[in-house]
């Protein structure tokens, strides 16, 4: 039974799209972005957006036109929360994802079927990119529901024909269970929690390399260093691609490392990649760090145009070894906000903030500290106590513990919470530093 | 029945205690006892001094996090049992100390000791006897 897919020895899942030179890249981008534009005529905010500037669909005559269009920011989003920013009716459109972050208003983005359609293809090219074929195993250790790492991943695979498992993230012991089990060859997870598992399987007594048939870890959505992902195939005895995605844009699948491990595949069929200085906002040359913006060219429920992602990054290069001309982005090296990420999940101070300040007895200055300690992230906010209102060791303990657990139920991971005396933390002059960030993810 | 005690809450860290035992100096205070509870993130230096009114206003017009307790210091003979019998007598009756240290004072022992039951551990005092300490045997 054919089931569509090119013969395993093709390195291309879509040889097509993914071998086009640079000519064609342009072409077919400008195409798309004028169809983009028009479409986005719908969408009541961008209607807005450009009657107010005077600008007109059929200004975009070439690539370099996209400039004249202005950037789309998470607030814009949040503007228009909920549907406000939709390019089709809601009657079209049949998924819909929130952002996890709880700052405040959340955002939507919303799917038709097509928009699912195409995501799922972006994964499955991906995967099928890295080495994987229709007889593999692929276990999703990754959290579903709103993150889109679980689903976006899951119809990915299914769509790319191998046997899925939506193991979602959590119970360790379970997972290695599945792994031996079921004969999984390609496991995604958030990087800390690869290493968590291979922790696990040690205890276990379960050798990676030995135990499973493991041959391909996808790792994303939490940014880690080279060095990271080194431990982890050391670890794990298999390659190790990361993955790039942001629910604005679909989720998982925007871009992808190939074998060659040298930098992110940005699928130039699907968008459109600028690289921006994040204060003057013109573009940088290539090389350069700047900030991501990117646009998407082939949705239909909520396309963004020059949507700023806030990631820090540069392009590496427009040729590769793979024979795939779409753009290698590298690494994600930080924010141009002040967004932290944290074993997958995205954490603003300011959620950090507005929960210290429901405690009375705590004083106003607090500091954030993130560190790596083998390989898992750790998050500690020290913070001042306002008044010794006790001298009893079992009342200071408590209020640590209220502290930790409405912090928890906020950003949905444990920080350690260090009580100190009132003056201890640093006053800066001007913006206080809040956040201090001791991984090596960034270096 | 009870006495003023420092309790300064500080961190865990070389540099923090000194600050306290400069500005205590300075103003002419006598530290009788004093004790450091530690956990690994902070602890709470105890101190029964000469002053503790004036000492408390001081140490809070410097910023530092102070809070006067009250607690109790038993004076008992110097003699190997004496402490094991005053605690017993508190323990029988119910009496839970939340934390207790010792010291030497005019040739007699003290147990000075925090409870949240006093009106119950002063029933007991009274009823076996114990003597306490006065505050204003530590004025210089």
């Amino acid at each position: 039974m054919s089931r569509n897919f090119p013969p395993d020895t093709c390195p291309y899942l879509h040889e097509e799209m993914e071998t086009l030179t640079r000519e064609q890249i342009s072409a077919l981008q400008l195409e798309r972005l004028q169809a983009t534009v028009r479409h986005c005529m719908n969408s009541p905010f961008y209607k807005q957006r450009f009657e107010e500037i005077g600008l007109k669909p059929e200004d975009i005559k070439s690539l370099d036109d996209i400039r004249k269009i202005p950037f789309t920011t998470k607030a814009d989003l949040r503007d228009t929360y909920p549907f406000g920013m939709a390019s089709v009716p809601l009657r079209e459109c049949t998924r819909l994802h929130s952002s996890s972050g709880t700052t405040g208003t959340p955002t939507v983005i919303l799917h038709t079927k097509k928009d699912l359609e195409e995501w799922a293809n972006q994964v499955a090219r991906n995967l099928w990119m890295v080495g994987l074929r229709p007889d593999d195993v692929f276990q999703n250790s990754s959290g579903y529901g709103m993150f889109t790492g679980g689903l976006g991943f899951q119809y990915g695979a299914e769509r790319m024909g191998m046997l899925t498992i939506p193991a979602a993230a959590g119970n360790s012991l379970r997972q290695i269970k599945f792994m031996t089990d079921f004969g999984t060859t390609a496991l995604h997870a958030v990087p800390s929690y690869v290493t968590r598992l291979y922790e696990v399987m040690q205890s276990a007594g379960v050798d990676p390399r030995k135990d499973t048939k493991l041959k391909v870890l996808a790792i994303g959505a939490e940014p880690h260093s080279e060095e990271q992902r080194r431990r982890i195939e050391e670890m794990m005895g298999v390659k190790a691609y990361n993955s790039f995605g942001m629910s604005e844009m679909c989720g998982p699948g925007v871009g992808f490392e190939c074998q060659e491990q040298n930098g992110l595949h940005f699928w130039e069929d699907y968008y459109i990649v600028e690289i921006v200085d994040p204060e003057t906002l013109e573009p940088v040359a290539d090389g350069e760090i700047g900030e991501l913006v990117l646009t998407s060219l082939c949705r239909e429920a909520m396309p963004l145009l020059r949507y700023r992602t806030r990631d820090l990054t540069r392009v590496l290069g427009r040729t590769c070894p793979c024979g795939r001309n779409h753009v290698r982005i590298d690494r994600m090296r930080g924010r141009s906000d002040d967004m932290m990420v944290l074993r997958g999940v995205n954490i603003f101070p300011i959620q950090i903030e507005k929960i210290l300040m429901t405690f009375p007895e705590l004083a106003n200055n607090y500091l954030i500290t993130l560190t790596t300690d083998a390989d898992n992230d750790n998050m500690t906010v020290e913070v001042e106590l306002e008044e010794l209102f006790t001298d009893d060791f079992r009342r200071l303990q408590e209020l640590t513990n209220r502290i930790q657990r409405a912090l928890k139920d906020e950003i949905l991971l444990t920080p350690h919470v260090k009580l100190l005396p009132k003056g201890t933390l640093p006053v800066s002059e001007g913006k206080a530093v809040r956040v201090v960030d001791k991984r090596k993810v960034y270096q | 029945m009870t006495i003023k005690q420092l309790s300064i809450f500080i961190e865990n860290k070389s540099g923090t205690l000194i600050r306290v035992l400069d500005l205590l100096s300075r103003a002419n205070i006598q530290i009788i006892a004093s004790t450091i509870a530690d956990t690994q993130d902070y602890g709470i230096y105890r101190v029964l001094c000469s002053a503790p009114g004036e000492a408390y206003l001081i140490l809070k017009d410097n910023g530092i996090n102070v809070q006067l307790a009250d607690v109790m210091a038993i004076t008992i003979d110097d003699e190997p049992g004496r402490a094991a019998l005053a605690v017993k007598a508190l323990s029988d009756a119910g009496v839970n100390i939340l934390y207790m240290y010792s010291f030497l004072w005019k040739g007699k022992g003290v147990l000075t000791m925090r409870t949240d039951e006093v009106s119950l551990a002063e029933e007991v005092i009274k009823n076996n006897n114990i003597q306490l300490l006065n505050e204003n045997e530590f004025l210089l």
